[in-house]
């Protein structure tokens, strides 16, 4: 339990980190540091990336899987390292 | 012939069993060929005859009954928690999140995302991965091709009997809808069962009009009001203004009073600047002009009549066809003639005869279009029988500018409101042509033939990109123009100025010239009328005049021929020494007729 929280933290300390979210599988975020809205629709958009990301890159390959997914947009970029039952989501503002 | 078998059973053997044997074959029936029916057929040679060795299959065709959907919203709550876990209940999730916590599953994934993750974001923060290295390069941005023109949409007239679409005004904010207005301008052509409805489309629903607006008679002009969109004005063929609000229904809020409006059909309608955006005027073959308050409409605030010696009288007075007004210049308007003649008309003027500034005369039939150049006020267009004129307010005589004569009559015309060098005509034909004169003076950009009737109106959106034009059986066709046609080039200003600068000068010097020449026989005349006062004769008469320009007409004409005989001839020699044989009289005339038109272009 407390190595998790240290390695939160860590992340959390990183320059331009702006929210951190975990999901489980179904969905639900487990811990957050964003408001619950937020929160929510992240998770819920996030889950549907990441589960198409994932069948394309195993269509392609069946052998090969998903490792990591980023997303850069114009204001931030959200990066979500997916496992099999969770998700680690965070989002930085990365310095220009 | 009846092919009968009998078989027989005794009675006393129903409903035994039955008891088969074998027993050769028996000849019951014998039908031989009949030669004689043979001539009752005839012998095909050869047979055709398809043969297919596939599947049979059958065609089926299938329609549903219309699906009606309507849109509404859902109601999204919290999901994917497990049933015992009411979402809302903050204690339950966070107890439901707290025995995750606990799970060793997740600490362990954890772990191991959140290095992968670190690793990431470090590398982030130490370069960007994503920099752009070619920013500060220009994208030239190239002209795209062709310049063409698609329809976008058509819009059909939904009554059995079809009028013209005589009108078209866009909506002011947006420009997402479209009034038509639809009347027949054929003379005493209405009959009992035509429809008087104009329509508001809406440009997405092309099967039904979104809004209906029921006139009195049928209306010949439709504006929307620029500063209120739900009013608009329209003028009817009766000579009566009406004015609706979308808001408040189909039929007129208000008509102008039969004995002040105009005798004859109004054929535009404009909305004034005003302060309180209430002020329109109209103008009508009468020969009036009047100026309307739509909150007031039982009689015209200002009324002109077009009497070019400025007396005021009707019977004298221009039918006026068109108006023209400029929100930049709003003392002074314009109105074009069924005469042909553009009359400039001043508003702030106290007297009546002061009001009719001056004249522009040069077209032979109706002006049908008359509009300001939207950014040189001061060169305006006219449309009217076989050909588009540009003027500049200076010169009074004629036009600085004018396409060449059509096969077919021009009908409507507008300036591009993108672009200060390009405007549109429409004609009887049913095509729409668009002028660059920047880039090609002698014919249309792009000719493109909207349908097969003839168009009657057109009108531009203000973004210069889409058009509407009208048509004679009620189509109001949709165009979008492609964006070289509607985005302003680089320079394009100048080179506009400079093109009405030089042929504003052209036709100074030549009206100056004019001038000089008849100066010069005036006072040579003057003259030879002294020497000839006793002689009477110092007045030609008219048909001394007539038989005169019929002489010079035949010798120009001869004068002409001979020439084309001669260079022929000279064509010919040079043909023939070029082949070194002689050639026929044809080949000589195809080819030197090719060479008089192309020399002749101009």
């Amino acid at each position: 339990m407390a190595e998790v929280e240290e390695t939160l933290k860590r992340i959390q300390s990183q320059k331009g980190v702006q929210a951190i979210i975990i999901v489980n599988a179904e969905g639900i975020p487990v811990k957050t540091t964003l408001d619950n809205s937020s929160t929510v629709q992240y998770a819920g958009l996030i889950h549907q990336l990441v589960m198409k990301a994932r069948s394309t890159v195993r269509d392609i390959d069946p052998q090969n899987d998903l490792t990591f997914l980023r997303v850069r947009s114009k204001k931030n970029e959200i990066m979500i390292a997916p496992d099999k039952d969770y998700f680690l989501i965070v989002i930085q503002n990365p310095t220009e | 012939m009846e092919i009968v078998y009998v078989y027989t059973k005794k009675r006393s053997e129903f409903g035994r069993q039955c008891n088969f044997s074998d027993k050769p074959a028996e000849l019951h029936v014998d039908i031989l060929p009949d030669p004689s029916l043979t001539d009752n057929f005839i012998d095909r040679d050869p047979c055709d005859v398809a043969i297919q060795c596939t599947q049979e299959m059958s065609e089926h065709e299938v329609n549903t009954e219309r699906f009606d959907c309507e849109p509404c919203g859902i109601n999204h709550v919290e999901g994917g928690w497990p049933k015992d876990v009411n979402s809302q209940e903050m204690e339950q999730t966070i107890r439901y999140r707290k025995k995750v916590e606990k799970d060793e599953n997740y600490v362990n994934t954890l772990m191991q995302l959140g290095s992968h993750m670190e690793h990431c974001i470090r590398q982030n923060n130490t370069i960007d991965i994503y920099q752009e290295y070619f920013e500060e390069e220009e994208i030239v941005e190239e002209m795209e091709g062709q310049p063409s023109a698609k329809t976008v949409n058509v819009f059909r007239d939904p009554n059995e009997v079809k009028r013209t679409a005589t009108s078209l005004s866009w909506h002011p904010d947006g420009s997402c809808k479209l009034a038509v207005a639809y009347s027949s301008m054929e003379f005493q052509k209405v009959t009992k069962d035509m429809s008087y409805d104009s329509y508001i489309w809406d440009l997405e629903n092309t099967n039904k009009p979104e809004m209906t607006l029921k006139p009195v008679s049928p209306l010949v002009c439709l504006e929307y009001n620029p500063k209120d969109s739900h009013i608009l004005i329209g003028g009817s063929y009766n000579g009566q203004i009406a004015y609706w609000d979308t808001r408040k229904g189909s039929q007129p809020v208000e008509m102008s009073a039969v004995e002040h409006s105009h005798r004859d059909p109004v054929y535009k309608v404009i909305w004034l600047q005003s302060k309180t955006g209430t002020d329109s005027f109209s103008a009508s073959t009468d020969g009036q002009v009047l100026w309307w308050d739509i909150r007031k409409m039982s009689e015209p605030t200002e009324r002109l009549v077009l009497d070019p010696s400025k007396k005021g009288n009707l019977d004298n007075a221009l039918g006026a066809f068109s108006l023209e007004f400029e929100t930049t210049m709003p003392t002074k308007f314009m109105v074009g003639t069924e005469q042909g003649v553009v009359v400039s008309c001043n508003r702030k003027a106290k007297t009546p005869a002061e009001k009719i500034v001056c004249t522009y005369s040069g077209h032979y039939g109706p002006i049908y279009a008359l509009q300001r150049n939207p950014f040189f006020p001061k060169n305006f267009l006219t449309v009217a029988d076989w050909t588009a004129r540009i003027w500049s307010e200076d010169i009074r005589d004629s036009s600085i500018m004018w396409t060449k004569y059509h096969m077919a009559y021009l009908s409507d015309g507008c300036w591009s409101p993108a672009r200060p060098s390009v405007f549109f005509t429409v004609k009887m034909d049913g095509t729409l042509d668009i002028w660059d004169f920047l880039f090609k003076q002698n014919d249309p950009t792009l000719s493109l033939k909207v349908c097969d009737e003839a168009l009657y109106s057109l009108r531009v959106q203000d973004n210069g990109r889409f058009l509407g034009c009208g048509s004679q059986l009620g189509t109001a066709t949709l165009l979008e123009i492609s964006s070289g046609l509607c985005t302003l080039q680089k320079n394009e200003k100048a080179l506009a100025t400079a093109m009405f600068e030089r042929e504003t000068k052209r036709e100074k010097i030549l009206e100056a010239c004019h001038r000089e020449m008849r100066l010069k026989e005036r006072s040579r005349s003057e003259q030879s009328k002294e020497d000839e006062a006793k002689d009477g004769e110092a007045e030609e008469s008219a048909e001394e005049l007539v038989a005169c320009a019929e002489r010079e007409f035949y010798e120009v004409v001869e004068a002409e021929m001979k020439k084309r005989g001669k260079d022929d001839k000279k064509e010919k020699e040079k043909y023939e020494r070029k082949l070194g044989k002689t050639v026929s009289n044809e080949n000589i005339f195809m080819f030197t007729d090719y060479l008089n038109t192309s020399s002749q272009e101009f």
